[in-house]
């Protein structure tokens, strides 16, 4: 049906038509608006809608409509642009009135000097692709689209075929690849190092603009398109560090490329308006469209989760959907529990607090405070890359997870934080700027004995700030700026971590495998994918449940925290209830429970005094755990 | 209003010759003239709102008819004018007003106020054929083209506002010295008189409260009002003063629009208005020489020429005038005229920034003499006049001087399409550094925030119940669990006491501020009340002792890599200053670090003698610290400087010392419980409510600081004189002191505190009551000496309590007897000596004390003690 798709091959047609019949009243805005929400609101109609995300950048036609699923990485100066502008046709003399929103170059002969030019207001958004969105998800969400991209006639098939070829290891679909970011080398040891590619696939890109391109991933080694959204609604609602799926036309105008000249320093005495610009900020605001497209957002979409498996929209479907899992989660829970076991060598009570954890929420702040995360200490974990395989099950199972290997030239080295380049005025990501509910997985077994340079300490308080107060200090350089997140932090180590932890768990191996490896893999393959999926859904969906605690349960815990303090006050401090408190919405909510049972609560305490009795043992082991 | 095609009445507008009253030569201006402007090269462009500027008669022409009067001895002659030194414009020689004063100072031309300089007048009554004929008679309609400003009467209504605005109530500092009963800027006319800096600072709201319609006018139209309000004030100034002699006219600069903006909100309504914004400069760019006006000469018979710059581009005539040979100018850059010109690039103060975002950045284009002003990391007020500007990729029209460039580019084909984003910048007006005085001397209007009416009332109605001190106290952190007295201690801290300056008789700044430590066993949320502080001041910094150098915390000196420059570069201590320094983990930190607070807690500023550095900068904060004993575990048998193991000399530092401890009993367990569990799963609403609080609180706090400054009444400084006294007569029955002068500057701070809590401008006995009660259950908690279980001052301020002192000094006696009853030994064995001593004794002697004794013994030059022999001297 062609002509239902005109609203995704060409928006701008709409827009135009609805500009036209407005007579400049200017409700067509929201009427334009209106439309496009009402045609993705359709069933399956978002898609057909294709993705940047995983079609390739020159599979797409310009000024269509183009979904991306993105963080918002970096938010820039709001603009003033033509928003109605008179054109003069040379020939005839007669002006006509044009609309140049959502557009970046205006049509020809525009009459700079009319009284009808309307100026309004955008702002550019920096986007990146959700950093370290696991494959799974990539892959899953790249299956899911129904969109059919017809390859633009400029394009040459076989180089595509070597991409796919190239990408075959790390189940990456994203042909477009782009120079690996600027950040200096980093040995954290990742696999999925990239390797650097020659520019074969950037033919309309000046190869000298974009080898000093940085796309600014916050997480080395990323890759997909970095995209420049232009926002024109609603700019307050749009938070850094959000995670959305913006629906907007595509615009890859080469006009917006002429930047690549040599800028030479006597023509910028000449000219100073163009000094006001240097040459950093102009790469970092206009690099070029064929790198980094601009998309004109008509629709965005805030993503609770970044579960493919889930459906997106809280609707009725969703709702249903929940429903009638919840019937199953008790089940799944039970198998997950099983899996995580054997991957923690056969260690029940770590892989119960690990699930825990995997399913772990801030869900609200109170002053300071943050309320529901649950950073958990795996200690005692065995060396040789057991960790590393630990890393990729996690990965696995959620949607978004970095593995941060704490070795101590990684910690001296790497930006965790992200800092305001004022020359080139923007934010240079780091590897903290994550999105919601992203697993982060600190691997401290990687660090060894040595000087932790400045750069290393603030690393180091930068984790330490994120476990206890789940905020991230952005660097302003005069000044600081604290963006709260919400990561779920899981800490890998020999003994106790250096860093503070909500909850400790010494790993105890009941089987002791002799190829690790070999072991573990086996443990992965032998589940199934429709295993694997439920287990994925699951873990997103416990998270997003409600809970609530009743009148009659708060007595009773209150009854029980003052019958602990009774025999020995020292056993149980305030924090310990925090923590027990935590432990119970989660064991709860884990359960499918949308409240908590008395039953829930006494569960709660024995784990937690099963998980602390283990804990002493260990320090008596140790003898000089302090 | 006529379209802008249909406006022949291009009446050339530079500020010389603006006063065009209807009789003025500018609107009939010679159609010879005007023709030039159409044929020139941008000529087809058909709806130019002005003719280019084309007054390019010869200026020595002007010169010689002009010039006559006595006064031009001291001008630069027109020689000068042409010199390459010579920044100032030809427009001056244009001189249209008849008085020799005004004549006699040549007009600087006003890049800050851009493009229109020349803006062609119409008369709103007639049409613009007809307006020739009837100017004289509808004289008072005509009004700048595209604005309702009528130049004569805007003029009139300024010069009345100069002569007659008088505001009594006027507390600005740079009024000082003025008799306020005056009118205002006639006094500050006076003073241009006498220093000669040509500059009129004009408050904007003096201008609004006494014309509401001509602060409009000012706000709406600042390029055609101020060049008016200029020429209104020189004619003033120079009717009053005609002997002055400035260096060149009189230039307004109103600051203070009302219309003050956040960054964030400026849009696009706001273009080519006057606006104030706030913000911090993070960027200045080196000085940009920009072209006033170009010198032409031509290359055939060396006729030269010149050009005013007008909206940045230059007509560069193609057929000189005197040979009629076409295209035989060419610019001679040595002999044009340049004016200064700096890009700054101004960040959103992060104090009016919504949460989650990023700040906004704006460019602001500094002209002239505010080149320089500021630099990077001040905080500013900028008033100035938002423009736009095409963003050209193609579009060189736009931009200045590219004369050579510009012509060629418009035949291009490519240009026809444009971006269609502009670039905004604003050219500044006025700058007024907020936080300037903060390094020197005080200031009242650093925190200026303004508060609705609305939001005062309620603050006051707030402050009006009787328990206000509670009901913030327990606002303070509700998510951590009691703790009362250390909340109010916090509390009074933020609003801290009244700053007295004794600097005049010599006795330098008291310090207001309250410092207060917090010790305690871990986990008893010590952090999180930092956390809490911190984010709820606006100038507030966290550290923790164990991250931070001294460095990171005074200032450090630093080369900018551009500039080479050095640059001082300031750390929590002075950031913070007027605010709260939150240091966490304070036992922690490194001895040298800690010694830079001794200068900051108690003399307030912070001395640095770096890389040729010399200065003292201001560090008026108050510490908020949080130490961990020494063993991980509070051990009550021992005294606070034994548990955290800090110098006493910085403890006495610390008006008040909390012990955060965990109380056991239970009824305080199940009031802990019953809160953390509601903290888990309060309802949203609830949360709404308390959020609301923070907010109450904050401006409650904020205004508090702001407006209010209480001091003792009578009754107040007996209690206090009683108090004190008490304090000392506790101690002074078992030989020990109580109470040292320091505790009670404390004590006076609190009270003051106390008052500023709520809201009274005096402090009273109830004031000091609380102060007493506070100050004593801090001493309880902390100074208490756990061998005698009594208060005791000097564990805090000599680390050591008197008892234990007393002991020292008797086992140093007991030893020197029994050294004296051995008659004449002169050298002892150490192990011998020690083990007699203990025989003798009859309470234990630790080897520690016995060696303290010797040392005593020593210092009495009694003996010496070398290796393990002990000699008598």
């Amino acid at each position: 049906m062609p002509s239902s798709h005109d609203w995704i091959n060409k928006p701008l047609g709409v827009v135009e038509a609805m500009f036209a019949q407005s007579n400049s009243n200017p409700e067509w805005e929201a009427k334009v608006l209106e439309y496009f929400k009402g045609q993705l609101r359709e069933k399956e109609s978002h898609s057909w809608v294709p993705s940047l995300n995983d079609v390739p950048l020159h599979y797409l036609k310009p000024n269509s409509l183009v979904k991306f699923r993105c963080l918002v990485q970096d938010m820039f100066d709001p603009e003033f642009y033509m928003g109605v502008y008179e054109t003069v046709d040379p020939s005839t003399k007669a002006n006509v009135l044009r609309c140049g929103k959502y557009k970046d170059v205006t049509e020809c002969g525009v009459d700079l000097n009319s009284r009808n030019t309307v100026t309004a207001e955008r702002q550019t958004f920096y986007c990146v692709p959700i950093p370290g969105e696991s494959p799974w998800a990539k892959e899953s969400y790249g299956c899911s689209s129904q969109a059919r991209v017809v390859p633009s006639t400029s394009y040459v098939p076989s180089r595509q075929k070597r991409s796919y070829e190239e990408d075959d290891d790390d189940m990456d679909t994203q042909p477009q690849k782009q120079r690996e970011p600027h950040t200096e080398p980093h040995g954290n040891g990742d696999s999925k190092r990239q390797e650097t590619e020659a520019p074969s696939s950037q033919t309309t890109a000046p190869s000298d603009c974009s080898s000093h391109l940085d796309l600014n991933f916050p997480l080395p080694g990323e890759r997909g398109p970095a995209c420049l959204v232009k926002v024109y609604e609603g700019l307050d609602s749009f938070k850094l560090n959000d995670t959305l799926e913006i629906y907007g036309i595509l615009s890859v105008n080469p006009v917006l490329t002429v930047l690549g000249e040599e800028k030479d320093p006597s023509l910028l005495l000449l000219n100073p308006t163009e000094s006001m610009e240097t040459p950093e900020e102009q790469r970092a605001h206009d690099p070029p469209a064929s790198l980094v497209p601009r998309l004109h957002m008509l629709y965005a979409r805030p993503l609770q989760h970044n579960n493919p498996l889930l459906p997106s929209a809280p609707t009725e479907d969703q709702s249903a959907f929940v429903s009638s899992f919840l019937v199953e989660m008790a089940s799944v829970r039970a198998e997950l529990l099983a899996y995580l076991t054997h991957v923690l060598l056969g260690d029940g009570l770590a892989a119960e607090y690990l699930l825990l954890h995997l399913i772990s929420n801030v869900y609200t702040r109170r002053d300071v405070l943050p309320l529901g995360k649950f950073t958990l200490n795996l200690s005692g974990c065995p060396l040789n890359s057991y960790t590393e395989r630990l890393y990729q099950i996690v990965q696995q199972l959620v949607p978004c997870s970095y593995r941060l290997s704490m070795s101590l030239h990684t910690m001296n080295s790497m930006r965790l934080v992200p800092k305001k380049d004022y020359v080139a005025n923007r934010l240079v990501s780091g590897a903290l700027q994550l999105a919601r509910n992203t697993s982060l997985f600190l691997d401290e077994t990687q660090l060894e004995q040595g000087q932790l340079d400045s750069s290393g300490v603030r690393n180091i308080t930068a984790l330490g700030n994120l476990i206890s107060w789940q905020k991230v200090d952005y660097d302003f350089s005069y000044h600081q700026m604290e963006f709260p997140c919400n990561i779920n932090v899981l800490v890998t180590s020999e003994g106790r971590s250096l860093l503070p932890s909500d909850c400790q768990v010494p790993l105890q191996p009941q089987v002791t495998p002799p190829n690790m490896e070999e072991y573990l893999t086996t443990i992965h393959m032998a589940q199934f994918t429709s295993q694997i999926n439920k287990f994925r859904v699951y873990l997103s969906l416990a998270r997003t449940l409600d809970y609530s605690i009743s009148d009659e349960v708060t007595k009773a815990v209150e009854d029980d925290f003052v019958d602990m303090r009774k025999d020995d006050p020292q056993s149980v401090t305030a924090e310990d209830l925090h923590r027990m408190l935590v432990v119970a919405r989660l064991l709860s909510l884990s359960l499918g429970q949308t409240t908590l049972s008395r039953d829930g609560w006494m569960r709660a305490k024995h784990i937690d005094m099963l998980r602390r009795s283990r804990t002493e043992q260990q320090k008596s082991l140790n003898g000089n755990e302090p | 209003m006529s379209s802008p095609t249909s406006t022949p009445v291009g009446s050339k507008r530079s500020r010389d010759d603006i006063p065009v009253t209807p009789s003025s030569d500018g609107l009939a201006s010679p159609p010879s003239q005007r023709r030039r402007g159409q044929d020139s090269s941008n000529g087809d462009l058909p709806a130019m709102p002005t003719s280019p500027a084309t007054d390019i008669a010869s200026p020595a022409v002007h010169d010689t008819s002009l010039f006559s009067s006595p006064r031009r001895s001291v001008l630069p002659s027109e020689v000068d004018m042409s010199s390459p030194l010579m920044y100032g414009t030809p427009s001056s020689r244009v001189e249209g007003t008849p008085r020799s004063g005004v004549r006699g100072t040549p007009v600087r031309q006003r890049p800050d106020l851009g493009s229109a300089r020349k803006a062609p007048q119409v008369d709103l009554h007639t049409d613009a054929d007809g307006a020739v004929a009837s100017e004289q008679a509808a004289g008072q309609k005509l009004v700048i083209w595209g604005t309702d400003v009528n130049v004569g009467t805007c003029k009139e209504k300024f010069q009345r506002f100069l002569q007659r605005f008088i505001d009594p109530t006027s507390n600005e500092d740079e009024n000082a010295g003025l008799d306020l009963n005056e009118p205002l800027y006639m006094q500050k006319l006076e003073e241009i008189s006498v220093i000669g800096e040509p500059v009129l600072n004009v408050n904007c709201s003096h201008v609004q409260s006494f014309d509401a319609d001509l602060y409009r006018q000012l706000i709406s139209y600042p390029q055609e009002v101020i060049p008016t309000f200029d020429m209104a004030v020189n004619e003033l100034f120079f009717e009053r003063f005609p002997d002055s002699i400035l260096e060149h006219q009189i230039q307004v600069r109103p600051y203070n629009a009302l219309k003050t903006r956040n960054m964030r909100s400026l849009n696009p309504e706001d273009i080519d208005q006057m606006i104030t914004i706030s913000g911090m400069v993070i960027r200045t760019s080196q000085l940009i020489p920009e072209m006033q006006e170009a010198f032409f000469q031509c290359q055939v018979c060396a006729f030269s020429t010149r050009v005013e710059v007008d909206r940045g581009r230059i007509a560069e005539p193609a057929v000189c005038r005197n040979c009629n040979t076409t295209h035989s100018l060419a610019l001679i850059h040595n002999r044009s005229a340049f004016s200064d010109k700096q890009m700054i690039k101004v960040q959103e103060s992060p104090d009016d920034m919504p949460a989650g975002q990023t700040p906004h950045t704006t460019i602001v284009y500094a002209h002239n003499d505010l080149v320089d002003k500021v630099q990077p990391g001040d905080r500013i007020n900028i008033t100035g006049e938002l423009k736009k500007k095409r963003r050209g990729a193609y579009f060189i029209d736009s931009t200045a001087d590219c004369i050579y460039r510009a012509v060629p580019m418009r035949e291009n084909p490519r240009q026809s399409t444009v971006k269609s984003v502009y670039k905004t910048h604003i050219d500044v007006i006025h700058f007024r550094k907020t936080d300037e005085k903060r390094l020197h001397g005080l200031d009242e209007d650093s925190d200026q925030k303004l508060f609705t009416e609305e939001r005062v009332q309620t603050l006051k109605e707030l402050a009006a119940k009787p328990d206000v001190y509670e009901r913030l106290s327990s606002a303070l952190a509700p998510s951590i669990y009691e703790q009362e007295d250390i909340k109010k201690g916090i509390l009074l801290q933020l609003f801290g006491g009244t700053r007295k300056d004794f600097s005049q008789t010599g006795r330098g700044n008291f310090r207001a501020e309250v410092n207060i430590l917090l010790c305690g066993d871990p986990g008893t949320s010590k952090s999180q009340l930092l956390q809490y502080v911190f984010n709820l001041v606006p100038r507030g910094q966290y550290t923790s002792g164990k991250g931070s150098s001294a460095v990171g915390l005074t200032a450090y000196v630093m080369k900018d890599p551009e500039t080479k420059q050095l640059v001082l570069q300031t750390g929590a201590l002075v950031l913070s200053d007027n605010g709260i320094c939150c240091i966490d983990e304070f036992d922690k930190m490194s001895d040298s670090t800690r010694s830079v607070l001794h200068e900051v807690m108690e003399q307030q500023t912070l001395s640095i003698a770096k890389a040729g550095i010399i200065c003292q900068l201001n560090a008026r904060t108050s510490v908020l610290a949080a130490a961990n004993p020494v063993e991980s575990q509070w051990n009550p048998k021992k005294t606070t400087i034994e548990n955290i193991q800090l110098p006493h000399t910085l403890l006495s530092r610390f008006d008040l010392i909390f012990l955060m401890l965990d109380p056991q009993d239970e009824a305080y367990d199940r009031r802990l419980a019953h809160h953390l569990v509601a903290l888990y799963y309060q309802s949203e609403e609830q949360i709404e409510e308390e959020f609301l609080d923070m907010a109450v609180l904050k401006d409650y706090i904020a205004y508090a600081r702001t407006y209010i400054n209480p001091r003792l009444n009578e009754e107040a400084s007996q209690a206090l004189i009683e108090a004190y006294v008490d304090m000392r007569k506790i101690g002074s029955g078992r030989g020990m002191v109580s109470a040292y002068p320091r505790q009670l500057e404390s004590l006076i701070r609190l009270a003051e505190a106390h008052a500023k809590v709520r809201f009274s401008d005096k402090v009273e006995t109830v004031d000091v009551e609380e102060a007493k009660r506070l100050h004593r259950e801090a001493l309880k908690q902390s100074a208490t000496d756990p061998r005698t279980g009594f208060v005791d001052i000097s564990i805090l301020t000599t680390g050591m309590s008197a008892t234990a002192r007393k002991r020292k000094e008797e086992v140093a006696q007991a030893l020197k007897k029994m050294i004296q009853s051995r008659g004449k030994t002169p050298a002892m064995k150490y192990q011998q000596l020690f083990d007699d001593l203990r025989g003798q004794s009859e309470a234990a002697i630790t080897k520690d004390m016995f060696e303290e004794a010797l040392r005593a013994l020593a210092d009495e030059d009694y003996l010496t003690v070398t290796g393990k022999t002990v000699r008598l001297l």
